[in-house]
């Protein structure tokens, strides 16, 4: 195998674009498809102050990376799930990348912040723990970049999860989702700006991509993300893309170019009203928003232990 | 030669030499969505593995709720 560009050995063969590239050339194609994505969607003036939402693993750690050397400003802001020996696994990488690049890194915790962890407060909620843990982060990353005076907020969202929530919309055509299905949300009401830099490259690319850069990131999976539908529309995907290469980066950008329009034209023209959340004063839609919603249950539910013979429940406080 | 995978972590033993593309089909691993690693470095599909070889195959997929 040979570069496509300087014609010496190659280290990675990227099938979309039926190529092959040596390390120079293949980092230099990653930078050079988010600089794109970043001009294509109008993402980042070169000015921004960005907030990086970091989890330690491969994505958040190369947009991070990435950024820095396209010249961005760019702070991260990391989430204690309290996901048991994941979580603290998962912000030591995330303090290591930042502490190595002497970069600032926000850390909030929910259980020492907010008194709740995502396996009890989904457990409380009764929703599923990948609900609770992605409302819980968007809402704390919201408040980080309002906080902080950030201009965006940044996430690693790649070509593979973007295509994957694209399928998952379509088989269940969600026209709603659908219409709002850009890699950049502009500010709205009180919302920061999120933009997904790196909806140009596969997870493969950026696991690679660190592993070129010496970014040592979290490789293990989240335990709690068995059996979420996300995965299998990742891994059905990735069929598709092994026998016609290049099927996820048309099926997301044709998507983009020819079918969103017609789903946003079906949205409403104007976001619902939002006023201050009656406890912590973040823009919502209702009474109270949706994270102190499920902040007020996880932490008045009464936790059970279970007792020694079954069915005969001992309550605690 | 010996081949590391995680996400559960494990070890597994393969007959070599062997071209790497042809490794994955062995394991019914999809090129997609797996790097393979020798000595801490990315090594392509077409590079033969000894039969002495240890290599990482490394699942790049993950998941879960999409906000990082």
């Amino acid at each position: 195998m040979k570069c496509r560009v300087c014609r010496e050995p190659a280290i990675i063969d990227v099938r979309r674009h039926n190529a092959n590239f040596c390390t120079e050339h293949f980092l230099r194609l990653c930078r050079d498809q988010t600089a794109k994505s970043i001009k294509q969607f109008n993402m980042l003036d070169p000015q921004d102050r960005v907030l990086v939402a970091v989890s330690g693993g491969k994505d958040s750690l190369a947009v991070w990376d990435i950024l820095l050397l396209l010249g961005y400003e760019a702070d991260g802001f990391y989430v204690g799930l309290g996901i048991g020996e994941y979580s603290d696994t998962s912000a030591g990488y995330a303090q290591r990348f930042a502490d190595a690049r002497n970069l600032t890194l926000h850390r909030d915790d929910l259980l020492r912040d907010h008194g709740f962890d995502v396996p009890n407060g989904s457990r409380a909620a009764k929703r599923a723990p990948c609900s609770a843990c992605g409302l819980s982060k968007r809402h704390l990353f919201d408040e980080a970049a309002r906080r902080g005076k950030y201009d965006a907020i940044v996430t690693g969202h790649n070509l593979d999860d973007e295509a994957a929530v694209l399928m998952g919309n379509v088989l269940h055509w969600q026209s709603d989702y659908l219409g709002r299905q850009l890699p950049a949300l502009p500010a709205r009401a009180g919302f920061p700006k999120k933009v997904k830099p790196l909806v140009r490259l596969t997870e493969r690319d950026t696991a690679a991509y660190c592993l070129l850069r010496g970014i040592d990131y979290l490789v293990d999976e989240c335990p709690l993300s068995a059996g979420n539908k996300h995965l299998s529309y990742k891994a059905a995907l990735n069929d598709i893309e092994r026998d016609s290469p290049g099927a996820k980066h048309d099926f997301y950008f044709r998507f983009l170019d020819q079918a969103l329009p017609r789903f946003a034209k079906e949205a409403p023209d104007e976001d619902p009203p939002v006023s201050p959340c009656i406890s912590c004063g973040a823009p919502s839609s209702n009474e109270m928003c949706a994270f102190c919603y499920l902040t007020k249950r996880a932490t008045s539910a009464v936790s059970i232990e279970l007792g020694p013979k079954r069915g005969a429940r001992k309550v605690t406080q | 030669m010996k081949v590391i995978l995680r996400n559960p972590s494990r070890e597994v033993e393969m007959a070599g030499p062997v071209q790497v593309s042809v490794l994955l089909e062995r394991l019914g691993l999809n090129r997609e969505a797996h790097l393979v690693i020798e000595d801490n470095a990315l090594v392509p599909g077409d590079k033969m593995l000894g039969k002495d070889a240890t290599v990482e195959v490394r699942s790049v997929i993950s998941g879960g709720s999409n906000a990082q």
